[in-house]
């Protein structure tokens, strides 16, 4: 009997220590993104950045994705819908991420799409064929152009755009300021320059109603 | 009561159960990806977690007998990543894929304790009180 009241007793005892541990670390972790987040604002957004949605909008959302990531894909329908139920209330921003390996390639591709104003449409492809070009974790840009065949692209154009000096340093800002702001995974938010405390769309949700409301008070 | 082979036994689970969380802690909470050298010794620690548990309640000797073979298992993943991580064995030998090198030290404590080492003393504090247990209860 008293055995296995020590048996039981360690056993709760371990687990307990376990989640107050979790739960002590998540919060000092947030804080500590929270004053990154805070401390690097510069970083947040640049001027090349694609920005969508009303440009005074009281609420500013910045995305960092890469366009090979699953997750990315499912909120992007997610993030629009939320954009449409708060019109002109809500600006994004986007940066890359392109943690996947061969993903900067196709990052390369969405922004010489952009400078033929397809960026939109391009991105919504490409999240669409998720499936059929990133295999194994890799993307892989050859297998972008069937998906990519229907937009009316000037591809000429596209190809010698994609490889200019200019996007390729775009890119390496996106990950320098990715680097700064403590992004590793993808996507990442921030709202009116706030990192989400906890993953997750409803965090995401919150954070920007609590912001519309503050920013509505004023 | 101290020192019983139940004791012992109950140590050497106290031991693997504390190993468990801190590794699910690890890979879970402060989102460090396990290496594939990691998974294997995560395989025998994780079980020896349920085994030695079954031979408390009622305390069976037998135990050891399931429970070394697995204990010593981990000792040698364990030792091998030692070595790797010293240099002793060059990285491209080991079965090491998905971006996450085993080599990579992750945490370093007082400036020598790491994940492995961790894991090592573990292991090999679980082989000591099991043949301990074995001697005890087979007099």
């Amino acid at each position: 009997m008293k055995q296995k009241n020590i048996f039981i007793g360690s056993a709760a005892l371990l687990i307990i220590a376990f989640i107050v541990g979790a739960f002590f670390y998540n919060n000092q972790k947030a804080e500590q993104a929270a004053q990154v987040a805070k401390q690097n604002q510069m970083a947040l957004v640049r001027a090349h950045s694609p920005s969508f949605g009303n440009p005074d909008a009281p609420v500013h959302i910045v995305e960092f994705f890469d366009p090979a990531c699953g997750t990315c894909a499912q909120f992007y329908p997610m993030v629009k819908q939320l954009m449409a139920d708060h019109p002109d209330k809500i600006r994004i921003s986007v940066r890359y991420a392109p943690f996947h390996p061969g993903s900067d390639q196709v990052v390369k591709v969405i922004e010489a799409a952009r400078k033929q104003n397809q960026f939109r449409q391009a991105l919504e492809a490409l999240f669409a064929s998720q499936s059929v070009w990133v295999q194994n974790h890799t993307a892989q840009v050859d297998l972008i152009w069937g998906p990519l065949g229907n937009l009316g692209l000037d591809m000429d154009r596209l190809k010698n755009d994609m490889n200019s000096p200019e996007v390729a340093q775009l890119i390496r800002q996106d990950l320098a300021d990715a680097k700064t702001m403590n992004v590793t995974m993808t996507p990442e938010f921030f709202v009116n320059g706030k990192p989400l405390p906890n993953f997750g769309f409803d965090e995401l949700k919150k954070l920007v109603e609590d912001a519309l409301v503050n920013t509505s008070a004023r | 009561m101290k020192s019983s082979p139940w004791s012992l036994v109950f140590a050497a689970w106290l031991i693997a159960a504390l190993a468990t969380l801190g590794a699910l802690f690890m890979s879970e909470v402060m989102g460090f990806a396990p290496c594939v050298l990691c998974w294997y010794q995560r395989i025998f620690m994780f079980s020896l977690v349920f085994v030695l548990a079954a031979g408390l309640f009622p305390f069976d000797p037998r135990v050891v007998r399931y429970a070394l073979p697995l204990a010593t298992a981990g000792l040698l993943v364990a030792g091998f990543h030692l070595l790797l991580m010293a240099g002793y064995i060059p990285e491209n030998m080991t079965p090491c894929r998905q971006g996450i090198p085993c080599s990579t030290v992750q945490i370093e404590w007082f400036g020598f304790v790491t994940i492995p080492l961790l894991s090592f003393i573990a292991f090999l504090t679980v082989n000591v009180l099991l043949i301990a247990t074995y001697f005890k209860t087979s007099k």
